[in-house]
């Protein structure tokens, strides 16, 4: 964490001259003529899972955001919730802050506070996130932990319109890690992957699109080994509804 | 010669005098009923739209604004000549009306024709906070009729204007329900094979842009004097009546393909200003420009008015009709227009498709000028680069031969033709009746790069926001020609505040003048500006939410009437029809 600091002071003076011109003249139109801020809430994911192995989840992956075109703030969360332990196997805060670095893509920046059952982790985030060419979203990004441990995750997501209303969502996750951190579970190399395929509906706008769909994880090599350990599953499916909601 | 001159002076002060008129408005709170929905916006007096304010040419008016919301407002007097601290725009004019407060507008009316008023503050004109201005000429008009009409057109949304933004920053497609789908990749497929269907789509994949990205806000509806289709606003008529109808696009977003099946219209005045007389069977009115048409009625039999918006998201219908309640038949709407590569000039390269860089100074046809209409081949450059490689994209209409407006690329998705297949009203075909200004040449030109970013919804003038952009500055006394260079997807309509806009149709003398010029994708058209108006200046794109996003400028006019810099003082800056 400590090595990250500075990298992160660096990136938020960077930031920081780059929106500095947008302050300097002081023409009144610029405020009454021009909408500037903005925010939003969504959660891209607010579900119930129900496991092949009669494992029941609720899981969310939150998002709010407030800033310009020019620099955000971004909170995302993700959570899931395992109904059997009565407690958050994942629960992650993430702070960044986010810039544009070309007509698609946006850097981000930040830290990320994993707080669930068992051991609590630090990071540091430096991620990339936009929209690649054919239309897949892509997020990826580079975690270094104060113990020291860096790993890479990797999103991919491609929305198929059946019609205008009716989408099916096909989503790729992956985890690798740069080195072992046994006490949270982590392997060196592939850790997980999850594949998931959801049908939606919009039945408000964009601001509530139930769904439901089917997600498959699974644990690889050292991870895998990590999980069976603790007398956990190395490959699940899941039934999964829900909802996508954004404000 | 001394007397005369202090005589037409006093004459000039005394029919001022006779003839001047006060007006109310307050701005308020109001409830809009679309037929669809009911929406708390703002309106005028009480209403959305507020009143049609009728004003004489010479006359000088007061116009007693009160401000009853509990935020600032302001009205902007569309197309109006006037003192710039008139203009009504917060930050450039004024600074704006407080909550509570009267602010009193006083200028002399110095033109006649249609025009409109609306708010300039924030998302209060897409909220309803607009109405309709008819101005009499001081002589005769170069054409009869029996009555008039204005026909306000709005795309009035269940989303308050604030909303919409922050979702179109959130997802630039969020309002977008006109977007390719599987069935439509597999009614294409069956038309043009399937590889020919996917090389299209990975084409427009690859360069992340859309077909179908014509409106970026669906899901109004469409009214017209503020009824929705099924209120069905209706004017009367008498068998054999001339009917004037004053045509207002006072959408936010939303340009109309306006017809009335069973009538041709006689176009007489573009934006204000009488045109010579063109007859169409249908035209398209840009945002916020006006059109008068002129029909004559024959048959004892209602008509339906029928603007469908250019995206086929949504349409107004109203009536003329010799009877209350009598109705006509309602057309359906026909299919959705879609981009082509044609569209798409200046996003050629992005996303790698790299077929040489793209020159944009080789879109300038020169020829235009020369008034040559056949040389203004605004889409040529894009042939070479799109040989063999567009295989579906340019002809998505299909069979017959393909339509041609010097005003769109060539090839592009979004030229109109007439559902009867009759006349449709070109830019082209725009003749101003008597030239306001003498005709010279510019002192110079100043181009003006229509540019954006659709999927983080941010437009920009030279690719630089207005946040970020230093003013315009023109000399009073120059006549300055702007290049418009659309290097986006979306069309435009440019509105320059104060001032004319000399739309260059090759007509030289005959130029049209406007207050609205639209830009089409991938277009470059040019237009002219007498610089007869000192001060302060907006000048912007009339969507609203691409104005909010930074397509937008200040204009500065440095010098005087004493002071002239440049050469060339005009007659005619009263401006106005004369």
């Amino acid at each position: 964490m400590k090595r990250l600091m500075p990298a992160l002071c660096g990136l938020s003076l960077a930031m920081a001259t780059l929106t500095g011109p947008a302050f300097a003249q002081e023409d009144a139109a610029k405020k009454t003529q021009t909408a500037k801020t903005f925010w939003g809430v969504s959660a891209e994911k607010l579900e119930y899972r129900y496991s092949d192995a009669d494992e029941e989840l609720a899981v969310i992956e939150g998002d709010a955001f407030y800033g310009t075109d020019e620099l955000k703030f971004r909170w995302l969360f993700e959570g899931e919730w395992e109904e059997a332990h009565n407690a958050w196997e994942t629960l992650e805060n993430q702070f960044v802050a986010q810039v544009p670095v070309d007509d698609f893509w946006d850097a981000k920046a930040g830290i990320r506070v994993d707080t669930p059952e068992g051991k609590d982790r630090v990071y540091g985030v430096l991620g990339l996130t936009g929209l690649a060419p054919y239309w897949f979203e892509i997020d990826t990004n580079l975690y270094v932990s104060d113990e020291g441990d860096a790993s890479v995750d990797f999103e991919a997501e491609y929305e198929l319109l059946i019609t205008n209303f009716w989408i099916v969502s096909a989503t790729f996750e992956s985890l690798v890690a740069f080195s072992e951190d046994r006490e949270i579970g982590v392997g060196k190399g592939l850790n997980s992957t999850e594949v998931g395929l959801r049908l939606s509906y919009d039945l408000f706008d964009r601001a509530f699109s139930p769904y439901i769909g089917a997600a498959h994880e699974r644990t690889f090599s050292d991870t895998a080994d990590l999980a069976r350990d603790s007398g956990g599953s190395t490959e699940d499916w899941f039934a999964v509804v829900g909802a996508r909601v954004m404000f | 010669m001394k007397k005369t001159i202090l005589i037409a002076m006093l004459a000039g002060f005394a029919s001022l005098a006779a003839n001047a008129g006060e007006y109310d408005i307050s701005v308020d709170r109001v409830q809009i009923d679309t037929g669809d929905f009911v929406k708390e916006g703002i309106g005028y007096n009480g209403a959305s739209p507020g009143p049609i304010l009728r004003f004489k040419e010479g006359e000088e008016v007061t116009i007693n604004v009160t401000n009853n919301l509990d935020e600032m407002t302001s009205i902007h007097w569309h197309g109006l000549i006037l003192p710039y601290q008139q203009d009504g725009v917060p930050g450039i004019s004024f600074p704006g009306i407080k909550p509570g407060e009267t602010f009193t507008y006083n200028f002399p009316i110095v033109q006649a024709g249609t025009y409109w008023f609306h708010s300039h503050s924030g998302f209060q004109e897409p909220n309803g906070a607009y109405g309709a201005i008819v101005i009499e000429p001081e002589g005769r008009e170069p054409f009869r009729y029996d009555r008039e009409y204005v026909v306000q057109l709005t795309d009035k949304h269940p989303h308050s204007g604030d909303r919409i933004m922050r979702n179109l920053k959130m997802s630039a497609d969020y309002y977008n329900r006109q977007q390719q789908t599987v069935g439509d990749f597999i009614e294409e497929s069956g038309d043009k094979g399937f590889m020919a269907t996917l090389m299209d789509r990975m084409m427009w994949g690859d360069m992340r842009m859309m077909k179908a990205d014509i409106e970026d806000v669906q899901g109004f509806t469409a009214l017209i004097n503020g009824k929705g289709p099924e209120q069905n606003w209706t004017g009367l008529f008498e068998k054999g009546d001339r009917v004037r109808l004053r045509f207002i696009n006072s959408s936010a977003m939303t340009y109309f393909d306006v017809r009335i099946p069973g009538l041709e219209m006689t176009v007489v005045q573009a934006d204000g200003n009488n045109v010579q007389p063109v007859n169409v069977d249908e035209f398209r009115i840009g945002v916020a420009e006006t059109y008068d048409v002129i029909v004559r009625i024959r048959d004892e039999q209602a008509y339906t008015i029928f603007a469908e918006s250019m995206g086929r998201s949504g349409f107004a219908r109203g009536t003329l009709a010799p009877a209350e309640g009598m109705v006509a038949d309602v057309p359906e709407m026909r299919d959705a227009p879609l981009l082509t590569m044609a569209d798409m000039a200046g996003h050629r390269d992005h996303g790698g498709m790299d077929h040489g860089s793209m020159d944009h100074g080789s879109m300038d046809h020169g020829s235009m000028d020369q008034g040559d209409m056949a040389g203004m081949d605004h889409g040529d450059m894009n042939r070479d680069d799109m040989a063999g490689m567009d295989h579906s994209g340019m002809n998505h209409g299909g069979d017959s031969a393909l339509p041609e407006d010097p005003f769109y690329a060539k090839g592009s998705g979004l030229i109109p033709t007439a559902s009867n297949g009759g006349k449709f009203l070109s830019y082209a075909d725009l003749k101003a009746q008597k030239p306001l200004y003498e005709d010279r040449e510019p002192t110079r030109e100043i181009e003006m790069r229509l540019t954006g970013n659709m999927e983080r919804y941010e437009w920009s003038i030279n690719g630089v926001k207005y946040e970020d952009a230093d003013p315009v500055v023109l000399q009073y006394g120059e006549r300055v020609r702007f290049k418009f260079v659309n290097e986006t997807m979306m069309t435009h309509p440019m509105h320059l505040h104060g001032m004319w806009s000399i739309l260059d149709v090759g007509a030289d003398k005959w130029n049209p003048i406007k207050h609205v010029i639209s830009v089409a994708p991938a277009t470059t058209v040019y237009m002219e500006t007498e610089v007869d108006a000192p001060g302060e200046w907006a000048f912007h794109c009339h969507l609203s939410y691409h104005a909010a996003s930074g397509m937008f400028r200040k204009i500065v006019v440095e010098g005087d009437p004493d002071s002239t810099v440049a050469d060339g003082k005009q007659g005619g800056q009263q401006g106005g029809e004369s």
